[in-house]
């Protein structure tokens, strides 16, 4: 197994790939600090979003728009890669490649569903009359969801990138920490869909937030 | 580029069935059709749903951060639970106090 690594450094077999290099060490430990700066992004744009959230105007009511069914598909889809995702990594530490591509790749695949229905059910609500500009409350929730939804496209392509150097080098310190960095990423968003299913559909659904004049 | 910090991450034996994993993802479906289950089909008051939706999307972070995302593992460990939990005061604080600052009566 070790054949792959490089020369020059040394090596415990009873620690994962992804910590054997100091490089993928550091840049491990440089994600996580990364994310919290997400988590401060992330949770700007929820301020945003609560403020604005009863300032519908003369826009469409979110509570005619939101529909459980959709929002639960989305968030099953999310819930079901985060944990292809953990699978993926399983096996990382088992050193089996092929079951690596395998759960990555049933990753890539759940999170494309995702935005898929996010696309289209953005698409349900502009045709409603709920763009970026009918009210302050749809301006709150595109950013946010948008911002959401972005995360996860510019995910799928990172991951795919890193699948392919994985398939022409295997799995090595080097690519094997950045498959780990991209699933704490994938993680991540995962946590960021919960708060947005809560904070946004489910609080709304329930009566939260309610317009005021 | 000798190792020098390589004693701290435990050879955990992972040739194994993924119990944690399956336990996590378990728990979050649960916790999410609970979420709903309160907030749409129980007559509880709406401050009572509020705080108990929220309550179980932290518990369900949580379950992300050490079944999946293994935030305590590693010879940094301690750092990035420190850092984590040092963003989560910074948005728990933007967020209410956002919502406090800025909310009309």
């Amino acid at each position: 197994m070790m054949e792959h690594a490089h020369h020059h450094e040394e090596h415990d077999p009873s620690m994962p790939l992804e910590y054997q290099s100091e490089i993928g060490r550091l840049n491990i430990l440089g994600f996580w600090i990364f994310l919290g700066a997400e988590i401060a992004l992330f949770a700007t744009l929820f301020a945003t979003y609560f403020v604005l959230a009863p300032m519908t105007a003369d826009g469409p009511l979110p509570t005619d728009l939101f529909k459980v069914e959709g929002v639960l598909i989305m968030t099953f889809l999310l819930l079901t890669s985060s944990f292809t995702c953990g699978l993926a990594i399983h096996e990382l530490r088992r050193h089996n490649q092929k079951g690596v591509m395998l759960w990555t790749i049933i990753t890539l695949v759940l999170g494309l569903g995702f935005i898929g229905f996010e696309i289209y059910e953005f698409v349900e609500y502009i045709h409603h009359g709920a763009t970026m500009q009918s009210s302050a409350m749809w301006s709150g929730f595109f950013i946010l969801a948008g911002t959401h939804g972005l995360h996860v496209t510019l995910g799928i392509v990172w991951i795919t990138f890193i699948l392919i150097q994985v398939k022409k080098r295997g799995l090595t310190p080097q690519t094997s920490a950045k498959l780990f960095i991209s699933s704490l990423y994938w993680h991540f968003l995962d946590v960021i869909w919960i708060f947005i299913f809560t904070g946004v559909y489910l609080l709304l659904m329930m009566g939260g937030l309610s317009p005021h004049g | 580029m000798a190792n020098s910090q390589q004693k701290s991450v435990q050879g955990i034996d992972h040739n194994h069935f993924p119990w944690s994993h399956v336990i996590g993802f378990a728990s979050s479906i649960i916790l999410t059709l609970i979420a709903l289950w309160i907030g749409l089909y129980t007559n509880f008051a709406l401050s009572v749903k509020i705080a108990v939706v929220f309550t179980l999307a932290f518990i369900q972070a949580g379950i992300q951060l050490f079944m999946f995302m293994h935030m305590t593992e590693s010879s940094s460990g301690r750092v990035q639970v420190i850092n984590t939990v040092f963003a989560v005061f910074v948005a728990v604080v933007t967020v209410l106090g956002s919502v406090w600052v800025m909310n009309d009566h």
